[in-house]
Parts: C-alpha cells; sequence; structure tokens
C-alpha cells in the first residue's frame, strides 16, 4: 500500500530531521536509496524547485515527492506523515510550558536561549550573504549591494510597510537589474 | 484555553497561517521577518520574546521550524485544534501550488526570469532579516551575559562548524549552571 509507506517514510523523516527543512534532505536522498520512488538527480531537481516556490522547504519537498510517487493524495499524506511527529512533539512542549513558563529556573534559561537564537540567526544571515552578492568568481556584485542598502533604509525608515513588499520589490530589481 | 482568547477564530487562524505560508521563501530564518509581521505586530498572538522561544525550542525538536512555530501558536490561541487548524493553514499553500504546478514548474527552474527575480528576492530577505536582528537584538541582548551567549552561539557555528542543536542544548545547561549558582550565592547571603 503506497500511501501507507509514503506517510511511514515521511513521518520518519519529521521524526529525525531536527533543526528546519534543509535537515529532511538527507533523509530524502535515503528513501531514494531503499525505494524505487524517485532517483537521487529527480530529487535535486526537486530540491531546487522547492526552494523556489512560495512555503517552507521542508513541506514543498514532502508535497512534490508525494506527488510525484502517488499524485495529489500522494503529496498530501506524505506532507501530513512529514508534520505529525512535530505537531506531538510540539504540543507536548507547548503544554509543559504553560504550566511552567512562570518558574523563574524556565525564566533564565530562555534568557540566554533567546541570546543564542540571535546568534543563529546571525550565522543564517551570513550563509545568505555570499549567495547574494557574490559572482561566480567571488567577486562583491555592485549592483545587489546599492539595492540591498537602499532596502535596509526604506525596511528601517518606514517600519509599518509589510515585510512582502519589501521582498516583492526586490524581485522586481531583479528582473529588471540583474 | 483561557475565555480571553476565543475571540480568534479558527478560520483566522487557517487564513494567517496560509497567508504566511504563501509568503515564505525558503523557510526558517528567512520567514521570520513575515511570521513577525503577522503573528505579533498585526494580530498580537505573541511577543517577539516568545517567538525567540520557539525558534530555539524549533532548532532542537524534530521537523519544519515553521511548522513548529505554527503548532505553537494555535495552540495557545484555540488549544490542540487551534494547533492542527494553524499547521494546516501553513502547508495548504505548499500542498495547492506544488500539486498545480508540478508539471510546469519543470519548466520554471531553469528559466532566467524566475533565476533572476529569486537573485533579488534574496537581497530583500538579507535586509529584512538584518532588520528583524536589530529589533530583535533590543530585546534579547540586554546584559554582558546574554551578548556573550549570543557571539558565542555565532561563534561556535562560523569558526567550529557546531551543530545549532548543540548551541541550543549547550544553551540550555548553561543558564541551569547560572539560575543555581545565582540561587546559592543569594542562600550563601541570607546565611
Amino acid at each position: 500500500m503506497i500511501f501507507l509507506r509514503l506517510f511511514w517514510e515521511f513521518f520518519k523523516t519529521g521524526l529525525f530531521a531536527i533543526g528546519g527543512g534543509m535537515a529532511t534532505v538527507p533523509f530524502l536522498f535515503d528513501i531514494s536509496a531503499r525505494t524505487s520512488w524517485f532517483t537521487p538527480s529527480e530529487l535535486a531537481n526537486m530540491i531546487a524547485i522547492s526552494e523556489s516556490t512560495p512555503g517552507p522547504i521542508g513541506v514543498n519537498m514532502a508535497t512534490y515527492v508525494g506527488f510525484e510517487t502517488a499524485g495529489i493524495l500522494g503529496g498530501l499524506v506524505a506532507t501530513i506523515g512529514l508534520v505529525t511527529p512535530s505537531v506531538i512533539i510540539i504540543l507536548i512542549i507547548a503544554n509543559l510550558l504553560s504550566h511552567f513558563s512562570d518558574r523563574p529556573v524556565v525564566v533564565t534559561v530562555f534568557r540566554y536561549l533567546r541570546a543564542a537564537v540571535i546568534g543563529l540567526l546571525l550565522y543564517a544571515l551570513w550563509q545568505l550573504l555570499p549567495l547574494t552578492f557574490l559572482d561566480l568568481e567571488k567577486k562583491l556584485m555592485v549592483l545587489p549591494v546599492i539595492a540591498f542598502a537602499v532596502l535596509l533604509f526604506c525596511c528601517l525608515k518606514w517600519k509599518k510597510v509589510h515585510p512582502i513588499i519589501w521582498i516583492a520589490l526586490g524581485a522586481v530589481f531583479g528582473l529588471i537589474a540583474l | 484555553m483561557s475565555n480571553d482568547n476565543e475571540k480568534t477564530s479558527l478560520w483566522t487562524l487557517f487564513i494567517t497561517f496560509a497567508k504566511i505560508g504563501v509568503m515564505t521563501f525558503g523557510g526558517g530564518y528567512a520567514m521570520l521577518p513575515i511570521l513577525e509581521r503577522e503573528v505579533v505586530t498585526n494580530h498580537k498572538w505573541t511577543t517577539s520574546e516568545q517567538m525567540l522561544d520557539y525558534y530555539a525550542i524549533g532548532q532542537c525538536t524534530p521537523g519544519v521550524i515553521s511548522v513548529n512555530v505554527s503548532t505553537f501558536i494555535g495552540y495557545k490561541q484555540r488549544g490542540i485544534l487551534g494547533a492542527i487548524v494553524a499547521t494546516f493553514g501553513v502547508i495548504f499553500p505548499s500542498l495547492v501550488i506544488i500539486t498545480a504546478l508540478a508539471s510546469i514548474l519543470k519548466m520554471f527552474q531553469d528559466n532566467v526570469y524566475v533565476k533572476k527575480a529569486f537573485e533579488g528576492i534574496r537581497i530583500a530577505v538579507c535586509a529584512l532579516m538584518i532588520t528583524a536582528v536589530i529589533n530583535l537584538v533590543k530585546k534579547a541582548v540586554s546584559s554582558v551575559s546574554t551578548a556573550v551567549v549570543a557571539v558565542s552561539a555565532l561563534l561556535l557555528q562560523l569558526l567550529l562548524g557546531v551543530s545549532p542543536v548543540i548551541i541550543v542544548v549547550c544553551t540550555i545547561a548553561f543558564g541551569l549552571l547560572v539560575f543555581f549558582s545565582g540561587r546559592k550565592k543569594s542562600g550563601e547571603a541570607e546565611s
């Protein structure tokens, strides 16, 4: 029964891929190696497409792989399989937190965790920089840097404007100038 | 769940998270500015500080971070049903877009205009992420010790390639150490 197997494979992926969307990639290659659902090169294409369509990458990949394997229902089943473990685990944590979040020890631990997440955010940004501002010869591209400076200024000055507007402007700039 | 949260309808939860799903490019940290705008600024369902908590928890629990965050906020608003509705909301656009466009997407993939648009989107995402960091630093880095933790988390990843899971676990250990050594000291001072 293909749907049960799809659910089970993606359930396992959702359970063991810790740390967000891209963490699912090694598990998908593993599925490809063990089943005849898709080849590694098909998977590479699916990852590229998942990165360039709206929505979280991990969810996109589950939908895509499921759809290519077993049609519309396959996409649905794979995606539900992927999110089921995290929904259950987060529900347990959210329930515990709602009882213990006022405890001084929990408050202290989260004070430091928030600071650590700032460090992780900066690292994510650091990884994005060469992709955005360096060309194939690793030279700084002038136009994107100028556009970045202008957009950053706008983001900081007009805080009420919805972020999607700046993203749309970025896309338009890319189409016209890059 | 408490009564004062009952104003949030399941439909609002679904639509808001479906909107977030549509506006997400890349996922994870890149979607933080969109999440903050919709969930913190517009709906006031949570605070920026709690959003960072969810990210920290999402780092060391299984699954996609945006799914973890929607489960958290849905649960906070409307209990288990809210968690399921919010999560379904955030995955709904992916289901529709990928299923409807899968055959066309293959043609899109190598399209030069799509590539250019995404190069431009990445520039905007960088600017939005820096804006988010500037706002969050004020809230999350309030003392020397929190600044040390933030810088160490960055450097450990940058220089040593330490995984975020390890960083979160070590930070929890550090927080516990600070808490219990602080309590011991104040206990000694009292006696």
